[in-house]
């Protein structure tokens, strides 16, 4: 099959591929370009767990076609830390054990990013509407509901890791 | 169309591990030239919190800091023995294997220690800090990495320690059939309230209250952490999941995760818990573990809860919208049973 050349920005480098024809974002992202952060989860758009921001907004990368991509800019978690610091989400996550074997995590991550930019200052209802189309099997989502609305409060006083 | 609340109480006798073959757990511990620890173990960390766990046993034993303790689960293949990590059987099995192997690597480490010192091993003792100390003379004292440095280079020793558990033989008496099929165990009890929709059989889940007894919480956090997602689980099993809702029947169970049925961030609902702590005598530093205990209780107190609230009993799992009006339909409307 025909390969296309595909161009974007992934955490801020420049990026160019050649992808198959009909291949998805996250398939690209974890074997071409070698990001394992997107986890493959259900491959169907179910779980979450492939969430990416595609120009700052969340998509399930499982099911975005690689070409769309074509000078978009893409964040996912492995670009989120600051050399050794990490980004607040994932200090609080972490400190707040909003993770127990981690496979949810970066799409959590990645949906509270999107939320948080949006809307810096969320209720509870809207912090469960931000990751309500990502599945945690462990945590039963208490702690990493905490742990947004607590990062939300971080990042709102402008202690910006 | 009426909603009908209910109550329903459980609780757990749940025993660690289990008796096959002895449940063995193996752990071998060694220094590296640095004075830092590495743990091999095969059994391996499903996000439960085992090497965690199995890092503070070892640290604690070796009597060093937990940050230079490293646990490695890689490779089964490489790595000593052990049946797994299932049957909430880690902290109990596991941490005993390492506590025991630890112990052994810590009389090498204060053996060689001793020769640099000029000292009896038995008169030392180490400060948790790094340093093993002259007792009572804390002025002579060495470092856990000036020693491992020593007995790699100089004295030509390994500190290393070699552990593993195996619960007795427990045998079946041939005239009343008794036997122990376990050594220690876990306990709990939850109250779950939730609210009948009597017209589409609907359940929500209001509140869960729990007391849950896991021996010495060894790391509190991350118990308090398994105990509210094992319990949502718990909820998610007596509520939603299944393969086959009509089994054996194959017919309308989902082909994919699409159609799997699980609650979601939305259906989260307050969990109060108090954890108790009654250190068990065989469990490493007392500690059972929580295990799958988290999540058990909550299925008969969910079944308990329904039938409280609208007086059918339901006996199959997952209680369905479905099984609950068939249940109303069969008992001629629903039958609050009242809050006692
Ligand atoms: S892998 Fe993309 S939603 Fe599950
Ligand atoms: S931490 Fe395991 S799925 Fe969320």
């Amino acid at each position: 099959m025909a390969k296309t050349p595909v161009q974007f920005t992934l955490n801020g480098t420049h990026r160019a591929h050649f992808v198959d024809g009909g291949a998805n974002l996250l398939d690209v992202l974890r074997r071409e370009v070698g990001d394992l952060s997107p986890k493959y989860g259900c491959g169907q758009g179910t779980c979450g767990t492939c969430t990416v921001l595609i120009n700052g907004e969340p998509h399930l990368s499982c099911l975005t076609l690689a070409e769309s991509v074509e000078g978009k800019s893409l964040e996912t978690t492995s670009g989120m830390a600051n050399g050794p610091d990490l980004h607040p989400l994932q200090r609080i996550f972490m400190e707040s054990f909003a993770a127990q074997c981690g496979y949810c995590t970066p799409g959590m991550l990645m949906a509270a990013k999107a939320l948080l930019a949006g809307n810096p200052n969320p209720t509870r209802e809207e912090v469960i509407e931000g990751i309500s189309g990502n599945i945690c099997r462990c945590t039963g989502y208490e702690p990493i509901i905490d742990a947004i609305l607590q990062a939300a409060v971080e990042l709102r006083s402008g202690r910006v890791a | 169309m009426t909603i009908h609340k209910g109550r329903g109480f459980a609780c757990i006798n749940y025993p660690i591990g289990m008796n096959l073959g002895g449940d063995p757990s193996q752990a071998l511990v060694h220094s590296t030239p640095d004075g830092k620890f590495k743990v091999a173990l095969s059994a391996i960390d499903l996000g439960q919190g085992m090497k965690s766990v199995t890092r503070q046993l070892a640290a604690e034993t070796l009597g060093v800091p937990v940050e230079d303790v490293y646990v490695d689960t890689a490779d089964s293949d490489t790595g000593p023995h052990d049946m797994g990590s299932f049957a909430s059987r880690g902290t109990h099995r596991v941490g005993n294997a390492v506590i025991q192997a630890s112990r052994e690597a810590r009389g090498l480490l204060l053996e060689a220690a001793a020769e640099e010192l000029e000292v009896n091993a038995s008169d030392l003792e180490t400060d948790g800090k790094g340093n093993i100390n002259v007792k009572g003379a804390p002025s002579r004292s060495i470092a856990v990495a000036e020693t491992a440095i020593a007995a790699q280079f100089k004295q030509g020793r390994t500190i290393s320690g070699r552990g593993i558990f195996l619960i007795p033989t427990s045998d079946v008496d041939p005239e009343t059939g008794e036997m122990t099929p376990v050594s220690c165990f876990a306990h709990a009890a939850v109250v779950v309230d939730l609210q009948v929709d009597d017209e589409t059989g609907e359940v929500e889940v209001l509140e869960i209250n729990s007391a849950y007894e896991v021996g010495r919480a060894l790391n509190p956090k991350m118990v308090e952490q398994q105990l509210i997602g094992g319990a949502w689980m718990g909820v998610s099993h007596a509520l939603y999941e299944t393969t086959e809702p009509y089994y054996p029947n194959r017919d309308h169970g989902p082909t994919d995760f699409n159609q799997y049925l699980m609650p979601g961030p939305g259906e989260v609902v307050n969990h109060n818990i108090a954890v108790l702590e009654r250190p068990a005598e065989d469990a490493p530093y007392g500690g059972k573990g929580p295990g799958e205990m988290c999540a058990n209780p909550l299925l008969p107190g969910v079944a308990n809860a329904v039938y409280n609230a609208v007086g059918v009993r339901v006996d199959a799992l997952p209680i369905t919208p479905e099984k609950i009006l068939r249940g109303i339909q069969a008992i001629g409307g629903a039958r609050p049973q009242g809050m006692r």
